[in-house]
């Protein structure tokens, strides 16, 4: 359009112009990967935000319309929603506050010198491994089952043999199966802070009459601290979306007591086909796992930097 | 601007990638979603035999589980997308979808084939599954609810058992029998509208208990449901088996099957799946009572025609085919009699080598499911239809969630009042909606 300026303008241009061209032809091996991003998540969510503000359910013909924040203002009030995000709080602390402390002590015990620590590594990373829908399925059907679970097997010395633990301690039962599943994962990223430690340190402080615990407490720790932080943080991200052990192990519960919030969603959107009401608590739970990724991902580049500086 | 483009073109690709096909070469391909369940496994082994027949139709059948199903066939009628020709549906969706007009008429089909004999589809079945005096879907398989229990093992305390027991005559066996070793009765726990509550509703029901008054006010505070609920947890605490809250159709059939429990009531169907001491020892007696009679309750599955879809005729053809006589007796002499799906026809009861297959439990069935009202569940009249059920929409929902209030109280983690209390207000709220 503006080659019609002088002579001067034409190259200015031609330069930008093939500069844009250059710019283009390195973007262009991106664009199918960029393409795809935007099919699969960026509609997909910008359509939930829209159905957000609709009432809309599948078994009600008709009753698509606009109802600006209402299902949001619902969120506020309704009693399931407060319950699931109890819920959700109380799973995802303690799966997290406990296979950190566990995944801590076994990394640990694999970073010392043990007999058969190969194999030792290979078994205790095997639960994060299996499917979690098996996962939970084998503990609902051969460990806990009351009738014939290996667990109340075991516990029947101690009079707690036909404990029916899926149903009288539903979210104990949830966190321990998501516990076994986790502690794998916190254990690998805890093991690789120890195994960046350098030895001498430790064997210094021996030196100056720390004992182990001592050495521990003041040296490991802070070190594996940002790893444990980051661990925390990515299995949190995680454990917020816990999905198929609630599905596979308790249905969300007796009564509520397992319904967490992607539960929460699974049954108002496919028992209740509440479709507008689903987007909204579909919109909050992105709003709060992005909060969460954010602190993570601050956390993973923190540790860069200071390995960076090194 | 080249990117969106692209992006419509990808879009556009897709979109007519997934159109096409299924009408090619003078073939029509229609697609079955069905139900996971024996009767349905062995349609799909009869599929050959129908081809033979009919080379102009290919028939796909997609077999999911029942929660699945019901979930992909309620967005594929509601969203009218058309993937599916035919679908199982049970006796709750026919009479709702033809409402709305997602199932297509079957009358004027049925019309069109003289050998089809609508009459002779079982009365409470043929009943259930028609709105306003036409039939909306054709039975595959019906049942209602019995008791089943071990004649021996009642026996060694003295119990007979009658035809037509009480509530309490129930119990009182059941207590009886109770030992260290052996459970007095299985009766379903597990949460879920179409789990727990069957059998919860149907004693509710005799019990004179009702979900709605015909004004839609919710009756759940009653001193039936309190009544009801209370025994029927009672019972299971008492004499029922260990881990209740778990326990469904197929947990109870374990436990019978393996001479956990001595007694079982559950729906018609289970009969046929017992083995060894369990089929021999078996008595079977109709639903027990307590105010109202003939508390069984009544379900089947169906086969539907969605009107999205775009081969009806073709869909018929198969529909026709896999629920007329003809395929009963096919069945028969094919898989064995003791395949054929109970409950749809009065006149496969006729048949000497069903009965000499069905056996004992034949008859109970056959009444059971003819006593079945669905227009009147309850000692007093309700504004909606259905026995182990109410029909709307929102009763999958409620169903779950008040099963879900029974369980805890169950595990022991609240008491019956304030279980009804919850399910109460939940139920005023679905009740307010059918304004």
């Amino acid at each position: 359009m503006s080659s019609i300026a002088g002579s001067g303008g034409v190259r200015v241009q031609t330069a930008a112009s093939v500069a844009r061209r250059a710019a283009w032809l390195r973007r262009l091996p991106l664009l199918p990967a960029f393409i795809y991003v935007i099919l699969v998540t960026q509609i997909p969510f910008l359509l939930t935000i829209y159905y957000s503000f609709f009432s809309w359910n599948l078994l009600k013909p008709g009753s698509f319309k606009f109802t600006g924040l209402d299902n949001y203002a619902r969120l506020l009030t309704d009693e399931s929603i407060r319950i699931a995000v109890l819920n959700t709080v109380v799973l995802t602390v303690a799966v997290i506050g406990i296979s950190v402390v566990l995944g801590l002590a076994v990394a640990t015990l694999l970073n010392s010198e043990v007999f058969g620590k190969g194999l030792m590594r290979t078994l205790m990373i095997a639960p994060f491994l299996i499917m979690p829908t098996a996962g939970a399925l084998i503990w609902k059907d051969t460990l806990l089952n009351p009738l014939f679970g290996l667990l109340p097997y075991l516990l029947t010395p101690f009079g707690l043999g036909r404990v029916d633990w899926v149903n009288q301690y539903p979210m104990v039962a949830v966190v321990a199966v998501e516990v076994w599943r986790w502690t794998p994962f916190m254990m690998l990223i805890i093991l690789a802070g120890l195994q960046s430690q350098n030895p001498e340190v430790l064997e210094a402080a021996r030196v100056d009459g720390a004992n182990s615990f001592q050495a521990f407490r003041r040296i490991t720790l802070p070190l594996v601290r940002p790893f444990l932080e980051l661990g925390a943080l990515l299995g949190s991200l995680f454990v917020v979306q816990t999905f198929d052990s609630i599905y596979m192990l308790t249905f969300g519960g007796p009564g509520e007591d397992t319904t967490n919030i992607p539960f929460l969603l699974y049954l108002v959107a496919f028992q209740g086909f509440s479709i507008g009401q689903a987007s909204a608590i579909g919109v909050v739970a992105v709003i709060l796992t992005t909060i969460i990724a954010t602190v993570a991902l601050r956390t993973l580049f923190s540790i860069f930097n200071v390995e960076a500086r090194r | 601007m080249s990117i969106f483009a692209v992006l419509i073109a990808l879009v556009a690709g897709a979109c007519s990638g997934g159109a096409g096909g299924g009408t090619g070469g003078g073939t029509t391909t229609i697609t079955l979603a069905a139900v996971d369940n024996p009767s349905m496994a062995d349609l799909k082994k009869l599929v050959p035999d129908f081809q033979a027949t009919h080379p102009n139709i290919q028939v796909k059948i997609v077999t999911l589980p029942e929660d699945v199903l019901r979930q992909q066939v309620t967005q594929d009628v509601a969203a009218g997308s058309g993937r599916y020709d035919l679908f199982t549906i049970g006796t709750y969706e026919v009479p709702l979808w033809a409402k709305k007009g997602w199932i297509e008429n079957l009358s004027p089909f049925i019309a069109k084939d003289p050998s089809y004999a609508p009459d002779d589809l079982i009365p409470g079945i043929r009943g259930a599954l028609s709105y306003n005096s036409n039939l909306f879907a054709v039975p595959f398989y019906g049942e209602s609810s019995m008791l089943m229990y071990r004649k021996d093992m009642l026996a060694a305390k003295g119990i007979t058992m009658p035809d037509h027991p009480t509530w309490d005559q129930v119990a009182a066996a059941a207590k009886a029998v109770n030992s260290r070793s052996v459970n007095g009765i299985c009766l379903r726990g597990l949460p879920g509208w179409g789990e727990q509550l069957a059998p919860l509703d149907t004693v509710v029901n005799t019990y004179g208990g009702r979900w709605f008054d015909p004004q839609w006010n919710a009756q759940l505070n009653t001193p039936q449901w309190h009544d009801a609920v209370s025994f029927y947890i009672n019972l299971l605490k008492t004499a029922g088996e260990p881990g209740a809250g778990n326990a469904g159709f197929t947990e109870c059939l374990n436990a019978y099957n393996s001479g956990k429990v001595a007694m079982w009531y559950d729906a018609t169907v289970a009969a046929s799946f017992f083995t060894g001491d369990a089929a021999k020892n078996s008595g079977y007696a109709y639903a027990p009572i307590k105010v109202k009679d003939w508390s069984g309750w009544l379900w089947a599955w169906s086969l539907g025609m969605p009107s999205s879809s775009k081969k009806k005729d073709a869909a018929w053809t198969f529909a026709d085919w896999a629920t007329n006589k003809a395929y009963i007796q096919l069945v028969g002499t094919k898989l064995g009699w003791q395949h054929v799906s109970p409950g749809t026809r009065t006149s496969t009861y006729d048949l000497p080598e069903y009965k000499a297959a069905a056996g004992a439990f034949a008859d109970v069935t056959l009444q059971s499911i003819a006593h079945a009202d669905v227009t009147h569940p309850t000692v007093d009249p309700v504004p909606y239809i259905g026995v182990q059920y109410v029909d709307i929409d929102e009763f999958q929902q409620l169903g779950d969630k008040v099963s879900q209030e029974f369980a805890k109280v169950i595990a022991g983690g609240q008491t019956v009042d304030q279980a009804l209390a919850k399910a109460q207000a939940l139920a005023t709220d679905v009740g307010k909606a059918q304004h």
